[in-house]
């Protein structure tokens, strides 16, 4: 039996060796399966924003506008100044982050004011997600935005001027640098 | 993926006769609830009993079938501490289960805005992009592709957030581990459906999005979707759950559960990550020093004693099988080693086959328990030779408002009485 497993084990390393599982990569015929599709034909579902904005539709929205929209369908779940509760706090936060208590809020953690629209756009207000017209999810941003202290009263957010927005936490962010630990096998004596 | 001031964690109320019934799933493990060791039936049980005198159901009286009555209380774990059930998770009764395998009705949850409801011949997967063709495709044109099927862990970023702080609220391995299951998933390679669509010299990412109310998006590197990521419809041989996804998902072995989206409805190829909310907000690590690790993809190797863990009582003196679960990220588990002595000592535990890459390992370790107090902890080794790290050593690198990929070495503390707790509530 154990050789019979040892039999197996070694030729799924050979097979593994001859890069077997990775042929459907690039080595495999095209199967032709599915059906052509074009970017427009698409567009209904091709709502993703990139960091630099890239895919944002036309339109435009204040910060006053965004008040007033915030106050009608927000409001409930994220509190008269994005306080939160019962939902995610929105707004404030700032130089919380290295406190044993850390907000985390788009303003004092998010890096990019982008996923703002992308977010909301997607999956706001929770009970109706993507029901907001671009004007109004440009407004609520501008809105969610001046309620951290990022932009002014009278900002209006667009395709052009929401990528130039700039988060104060952008430049805390980096990779993953683990392994981080090195834990020894001790198995005699080992702690204490 | 929640928040600091949540309350305690308590037991979920009981259902009367739960004790009853928990009495006979766990003797043959000589473990039994508290006060339980004294509820010793004076027959031997050895009488002619009902069953044994009258016919029982017929065949096809449950053409889908179910667990036995007297093991209704084997069922996930919701949180109580999220304020919508709609984004929330629940815990697999890890504690309750054998081997590396995980009930299709059991497989932890963790759902955005809810679990849709999707006719699969209404369910379209588009790829497009930095692609030469982009196509959609139908579940028909899937499910005639080259399949293949893999035994995978799959764990959320979050699981274990409950042991970061000192106090914590899991008394239990289901709420301390349970965001972690185990399935034979079914599909296609995700290089498969790429090649199809053919993907672009200067691609380095592809977006993968889900067709829930969420529209839940993750960038995923190319490497690795050209690697092992799969693009499943079936797991543990039946089509998905609707709770995994159905009829279709993303499968990335190894990476936190978050990046294998759920309904998977789209997937875009481009050059940058996409920044989205689940990867920036969420799913990133807040160091001490105000840092934040960004694509945290990796689960590290981690293991937990699933046997006895936290609720159990041992209540007799003498021979008790520690067992549990390894995993790693990386690869193979190659080596797990338990103490009963809170760490000082260590001896190599017993590798259940089969020890697959990316998948739950079960150990084994034979314990003699004299009635002393003792601490248990299992420690992980994976084929890399990374060595599962203890909590403090973890804690010191990333304090303590890094809540996610948490995979430190888990203490039971076994008291005289038999009882066995998590030693971080004590």
């Amino acid at each position: 039996m154990r050789s019979v497993a040892n039999a197996l084990s070694i030729t799924a390393v050979i097979v593994y060796a001859l890069g077997a599982p990775r042929a459907h990569a690039q080595d495999v015929r095209r199967l032709e399966v599915g059906q052509a599709v074009t970017e427009s034909e698409l567009s209904a579902w091709d709502i993703d924003i990139a960091a630099d904005g890239a895919g944002l539709p036309a339109g435009r929205g204040s910060v006053q506008e965004g008040k007033t929209i915030y106050e009608s369908k927000c409001l409930s779940c994220h509190g008269r100044n994005g306080e939160g509760k019962p939902m995610d706090r929105l707004a404030g936060g700032h130089g919380t982050l290295k406190s044993p208590d850390p907000v985390k809020t788009i303003g004092s953690y998010w890096p990019y004011a982008t996923t703002i629209f992308d977010y909301v756009r997607r999956a706001m207000p929770l009970d109706r997600p993507q029901s907001l017209s671009a004007d109004e999810v440009y407004a609520l941003t501008a809105y969610l935005l001046h309620l951290n202290g990022i932009v002014d009263a009278d900002a209006v957010m667009n395709a052009q001027t929401l990528p130039r927005v700039r988060m104060p936490n952008a430049t805390a962010f980096r990779g993953d640098p683990r392994p981080d630990v090195s834990n020894a096998a001790c198995e005699r004596n080992c702690r204490d | 993926m929640k928040t600091r001031r949540d309350p305690p964690i308590l037991t979920p109320q009981q259902p009367i006769g739960r004790r009853a019934l928990l009495r006979g799933a766990l003797a043959t493990a000589g473990i039994a609830l508290p006060k339980l060791a004294a509820a010793a039936d004076s027959s031997k049980g050895v009488e002619v009993k009902p069953w044994m005198t009258t016919p029982g159901r017929g065949v096809g009286s449950a053409p889908y079938g179910m667990p036995s009555r007297f093991e209704s209380d084997v069922v996930r774990q919701a949180t109580e501490h999220t304020p919508t059930t709609l984004s929330s998770w629940s815990f697999t009764p890890l504690d309750r289960l054998t081997g590396i395998i995980t009930p299709n009705g059991l497989v932890y949850e963790r759902h955005h805005s809810g679990i849709p409801d999707i006719d699969p011949d209404q369910h379209r997967l588009a790829i497009h992009g930095l692609v030469e063709r982009p196509l959609v495709m139908t579940m028909d044109d899937i499910l005639r592709m080259p399949a293949v099927s893999q035994i995978r862990f799959l764990e959320c970023a979050g699981n274990s957030y409950t042991e970061v702080l000192r106090m914590s609220r899991a008394k239990t391995v289901q709420v301390s581990h349970g965001l972690l299951s185990c399935c034979e998933w079914t599909g296609v390679p995700l290089s498969t459906i790429l090649a199809e669509s053919g993907v672009k010299p200067e691609a380095k990412w592809v977006l993968a999005e889900g067709a829930d109310a969420a529209a839940m998006t993750r960038s995923i590197p190319i490497e690795k979707a050209l690697d092992d990521t799969l693009v499943v419809y079936a797991q543990n041989g039946e089509m998905l759950r609707p709770e995994q996804g159905y009829p279709l998902r993303l499968l990335v072995p190894g990476y936190e559960g978050n990046l294998s989206i759920k309904w998977l409805r789209r997937l875009k190829v481009g050059t940058q990550p996409w920044h989205t909310r689940d990867e920036t907000s969420k799913y990133t690590d807040l160091m001490p020093d105000g840092t934040v690790r960004q694509f945290t993809f990796v689960m590290e190797a981690k293991s937990v004693i699933t046997r006895p863990s936290g609720g159990h009582v041992l209540k007799a003196h003498g021979f008790h099988e520690i067992s549990g679960l390894a995993w790693s990220g990386r690869g193979r588990i190659t080596r797990v080693d338990v103490s009963t002595d809170g760490g000082r000592t260590w001896q190599r535990a017993r590798l259940d086959e089969p020890i697959l890459p990316k998948a739950l390992t079960r150990f084994r370790f034979p314990w003699e328990w004299k009635g002393a107090p003792a601490l248990l902890q299992s420690r992980a080794i994976d084929e890399t030779g990374y060595v599962q790290p203890t909590r403090d050593q973890l804690i010191a690198v990333r304090g303590t408002n890094s809540e996610d990929h948490f995979n430190a070495i888990h203490t039971w503390r076994v008291d005289a009485n038999g009882e066995v707790s998590n030693a971080l509530s004590s």
